[in-house]
């Protein structure tokens, strides 16, 4: 038998997706072949190294079998059969190179060229064009179809010879369709298409948004975004590009390609956006990026991506990037150019000069869920081994902190249970308080293809988000909840379930403590718990949560997705126990297609979490209050490390504004912007002595600070990010960095300004001390993440090729913890002064704050944030559809433009947060769950009036952000 | 912090474990505090109950005796 071709190692087009099944064997030109059943024979031949040639075929959709290039002859069977269509039986016997389908092959190719320019010279695709290639492949020498109707360019433009000028002459040929440029990153050449529909096939069956179709029949068939009118900006488009990966000619290109020519070499790395951590290849000439491409191979992913990290990488070559460091004595200077020696001995003396005035716990970090684990580690280190404190947070700190607390306290460890791959098996799934269409979208096109499948969904969320209806998507239930009472509804389910006998018993007696779940089962059967009493408070139909339930708990596996309007709540690590009651209840444990996933909001959230950036735990989730826990650290590092837990963010911000904390080393993120009540937030940077912001921009937290140390991006350092489903990747460096330096040896350069006799010398050593130190990360290397791809922690002796599911024979805890969840409602309430709810969330062109996206051309698609507002509360305020308006609560006020949604519910607003200029936080409060001070930004009680110009505030804000970032000049 | 910033927070922490099953609340309210709270916010609740607790719940009260408040 024909050894296969390992599909790790390649990336070759197999043509048809693989298949699972017993084995088939069968003979394809004379070889023995081994695939499983429903195989096509094309991908059978192609794992044997036989290549077929195929234009309307590939791996990444369903086969379609119109282009007739592939057809084979089998014996014992009448015709050429496309091999695309055709799947392998036992004994078949294949011939792909007989003299009649040669004969077939030509004179298909002949007529696909018969319509198209041969401008191959100064085509953006010379060199990475199948059509060029089939043509080759099938031995074209001659084209017999002189002239005659085609899609051509009538002025010729790109004719590279007048035999092809005269065949586009004339005065003007109806047929032709010029050229699409209106989206940013591609463009749609129309004369260059072949009609093979594999865009068509990967809009719908990859990315789910069935944007593309085929317009018009026959000859006049041309593919077309949206309607007539339409070009793609203004169609359903969203820009992941799968179209563009599908596209075998130079149809859809990227404008990069255009611009920089064909890439020659490319590095697999993991893009630095959400916390699907989708891997990519970095295509370059050189050091000159030229594209990003979806990674087949990536398993988070698996050759699929969204606009931002396929397109929106332009931040990392931006103008307003800082390349030089900066200090200035107080915030109302200008900034001041300075050596890197300088800047860190200026940010180390001031450090080490507040600890002696105002004591060791008067100086902490911040480290960044968008930096790598290593960078991460080193920067808890820099609190906990250099400043001697505990004084280290995060910005899971304001998005999924509840979800440590909530899951560790219910299952034992902080982190979702499965991978993405699960969701090929689920059958019921729940959404809540999460819009991956927009958050996770490469998650949600996954998600989209399960339901179409026949999966059932049950969305959870104030706003009709797109998942309750779009295109081949409809919720079973959508259950409308007023902000705030996710609790309520989450018991209400729990209720339905247990007083309705609809748990799963085995799996509690055997799993979980049966005593805890009788005092839960007893609480919950409570009538004050059922549908019917919370429906009034909750907003949702007593009758609709009913069937949502019994859907959940009988309809076969079920799985909870869940986003931060979960956490970002008074109650959001109620909510978190609540979840996993209901995943408990129903036996939603341990195996593929259940689960509780927590979708994390950037790219390193969870890793950020594992490397110890809490106050409170040491890398791997370990109280610092365990002195055998402090004692592996103490020993590691040759310091004492403090026992106390140290500050969380907004205490940090509360311990500033007292004046006991006075330094702040904040990497990577934009706590100005991004933190809630901006005011306060700007209160406690305005206090302290010395804060020093290392990152990309002068961002907003820079407008305070004393010291800004230049980041690197994503592609310029090697690290790993840990994504949402506990997936190790690499980050590799394709690019020098521009700032000079690794962020890590940023971090180390600091540490060894105050003193520390630190001495990585590339990141795989500071891996290896996070293995020595980390249970979970035992047997995790960078020769093992290069050989393997990527891992699942744990990985240790115990699971040495990671661990794709969790708590599959036990909890990690031991017995599963039913936890009450009793329903407190938040203190912030609407009323006379405030009477609308405001709920903040983000979409699918921008990420966080914005710093990255903004500075690329996604703001085509969201310039500005929009308050959206249901029609009613709109007309009752006299706003219409574009107007300003001041949006207002008791923390401050802002203007914005309004847009009537009916996505929206009547009393309830909602925002997006990725623009300085609104400064949405201005309106959020400080109020926060009750276990993790987790932000509540999900509920904040608002007025909406019509507005004729910027709050006073914002040009305030605006003015001193101008002032705050003007940079003098080096001194020569 | 304000002192009504503070009580609210230790208030919404005992409202959590005040529903929880079992007769060790006011030790629970109090193991939260000492894992979560950072020496100086232990602190401020200390000052503030001596100064008569005022806005705390009876159940942060009763945790107190249990909470740990360094002397740093």
């Amino acid at each position: 038998m024909k050894d296969f071709i390992i599909p790790w190692d390649t990336d070759a087009d197999l043509g048809t997706p693989a298949r699972e099944g017993k084995p088939v064997t069968l003979t394809i030109d004379g070889v023995e072949v081994t695939v499983p059943e429903h195989t096509s024979v094309m991908r059978a031949a192609m794992l044997a190294g036989l290549k077929i040639p195929k234009l309307c075929a590939t791996d990444s959709v369903e086969a379609f079998g119109s282009c007739r290039l592939c057809v084979v002859e089998i014996e014992g069977r009448r015709g050429t059969p496309a091999s695309c269509t055709t799947p392998v039986a036992p004994g078949m016997k294949v011939h792909t190179q007989s003299a009649k389908v040669k004969k077939i092959r030509k004179g298909v190719m002949e007529l696909y060229i018969s319509d198209h320019p041969l401008d191959c010279l100064t085509c953006a695709a010379n060199g990475d064009c199948e059509l060029q290639d089939m043509a080759g492949m099938v031995g074209l020498r001659d084209v017999r179809y002189e002239s005659g109707q085609n899609h051509f360019d009538p002025t010729g433009t790109g004719a590279l010879s007048k035999a092809d000028a005269d065949r586009r002459d004339g005065p003007g040929n109806f047929r032709y369709i010029a050229k699409d440029e209106s989206n940013p990153y591609f463009t749609y050449d129309p004369s260059k298409c072949i009609v093979c529909s594999r865009c068509v096939r990967a809009c719908e069956e990859v990315q789910g948004t069935f944007a593309l179709t085929i317009e018009g029949r026959g000859f006049d068939s041309r593919v077309s975004a949206g309607a007539a009118s339409d070009n793609f900006l203004s169609s359903d488009c969203v820009s992941c590009g799968a179209c563009v990966q599908a596209c075998p000619t130079a149809t859809l290109q990227e404008k990069s390609i255009w611009e920089l020519g064909t890439p020659e070499r490319s590095v697999v790395t993991t893009c630095a956006y959400c916390g699907v951590g989708c891997s990519f290849k970095a295509e370059l000439n050189g050091d000159d990026l030229v594209r990003m491409v979806p990674w087949k191979h990536g398993k988070a992913n698996r050759g699929h991506s969204c606009v931002k990290g396929r397109f929106a990488y332009g931040y990392a070559s931006h103008k307003d990037r800082i390349l030089n460091p900066m200090i200035r004595d107080t915030i109302d200077e200008p900034w001041r150019e300075v050596s890197w020696d300088e800047a860190l001995s200026f940010a180390a003396d001031r450090l080490k000069g507040i600890q002696q005035k105002h004591g060791r716990r008067s100086i902490g970090v911040i480290t960044s869920s968008r930096c790598t684990n290593e960078e991460t580690y080193l920067v808890q280190k820099l609190a906990r081994g250099v400043f001697m404190n505990n004084n280290t947070d995060t910005c899971a700190r304001v998005c999924h902190s509840p979800t440590g607390y909530g899951l560790g306290q219910t299952f034992g460890t902080s982190a979702g249970t499965q991978d993405f791959d699960s969701v090929e098996h689920t059958d019921v799934v729940i959404v809540i308080g999460a819009n991956p269409t927009d958050g996770h979208p490469v998650f949600a096109s996954r998600l989209k293809k399960r339901l179409r499948q026949g999966a059932k969904l049950i969305v959870i969320d104030p706003r009709r988000i797109d998942l309750v209806k779009s295109a081949h998507i409809r919720a079973a239930h959508h259950l409308p909840l007023r902000p705030g009472t996710n609790v309520a509804v989450v018991s209400g389910l729990a209720h339905v379930i247990v007083t309705e006998k609809l748990y799963d018993e085995a799996f509690i007696r055997e799993r979980c403590d049966w005593d805890e779940f009788q005092e839960y089962a007893e609480f919950i059967s409570d009538p004050r718990h059922s549908p019917e009493a919370i429906e009034d408070m909750t907003g949702v139909p007593a009758v609709e949560m009913r069937d949502a339930a019994r859907l959940f708990a009988q309809g076969g596996n079920g799985a909870i997705y869940y986003g931060l309007g979960v956490t970002e709540h008074s109650q959001g690590s109620t909510t978190v126990m609540g979840i996993a009651n209901l995943a408990m209840l129903t036996g939603n444990i341990g195996r593929q297609g259940v689960g509780v996933n927590p979708l994390r909001g950037q790219n390193n959230v969870q890793g950020s979490c594992d490397m110890g950036s809490f106050p409170h735990e040491l890398p791997g989730y370990r109280h610092v209050k365990m002195p055998e826990v402090r004692k592996i650290f103490e020993d590691a590092w040759g310091v004492e490390i403090d026992p106390e837990p140290g500050l969380r963010i907004p205490n940090m911000l509360d311990a500033a504004v007292n004046g006991s904390f006075k330094g702040l080393y904040c990497q990577g993120e934009d706590i100005l912007q991004s933190d809630p009540d901006t005011k306060h937030v700007a209160a406690g940077l305005a206090a302290m002595d010395c804060v020093i912001v290392h990152d990309l921009f002068l961002n907003e937290t820079a407008n305070y600070a004393h010291v800004f140390l230049p980041g690197s991006s994503f592609l310029e350092k090697n690290g790993t990010f840990t994504n949402a489903e506990r997936r190790i990747n690499m980050v590799r460096k394709v690019m020098a960095p521009k700032n000079g330096y690794e962020d890590w040896e940023v971090t180390q350069k600091l540490a060894q300004a105050m003193g520390a006799d630190w001495n990585y010398g590339h990141p795989s050593e500071i891996m290896a001390e996070i293995a020595a130190t980390t249970p979970s990360f035992a047997n995790v290397t960078y020769e093992m993440l290069d050989e393997k791809g990527s891992v699942q922690w744990p990985c240790n002796d115990a699971n040495p090729d990671g661990t794709p599911l969790m708590h599959v024979d036990g909890f990690v805890r031991g017995k599963g913890r039913f936890i009450v969840t009793e329903y407190v409602a938040t203190e912030e309430r609407t009323g006379p002064c405030f009477p609308l709810l405001l709920t903040t969330g983000r979409i699918l062109s921008q990420y966080n704050v914005g710093a990255q996206t903004r500075r690329t051309e996604n703001t085509a698609w969201h310039p500005e944030d929009i308050l959206e507002i249901h029609a009613s509360d709109a007309e009752n305020r006299g706003v219409k559809d574009g107007d300003w308006i001041k949006l207002a609560s008791r923390s401050g006020e802002t203007t914005l433009r309004a847009q009537i949604s009916d996505r929206m519910m009547p009393g309830v607003v909602y925002t997006t947060f990725h623009h300085p200029d609104t400064q949405a936080n201005v309106i959020t409060t400080d109020f926060s769950d009750w276990a993790t001070n987790c932000p509540e930004y999900k509920v904040t009680a608002v007025q909406v009036l019509p507005s004729n110009g910027p709050t006073d505030w914002q040009e305030e804000y605006n003015a001193q952000a101008a002032k705050s970032r003007r940079i003098l000049p080096a001194a020569e | 912090m304000s002192p009504e910033k503070m009580a609210m927070m230790a208030n919404q922490i005992a409202t959590f474990f005040k529903t929880q099953p079992g007769s060790d609340q006011a030790q629970r309210v109090a193991d939260h505090l000492n894992d979560f709270w950072e020496p100086r916010m232990r602190q401020q609740l200390a000052a503030h109950v001596e100064a008569g607790g005022d806005g705390l719940d009876p159940l942060v009260k009763e945790a107190f005796a249990l909470v740990r408040v360094p002397a740093e």
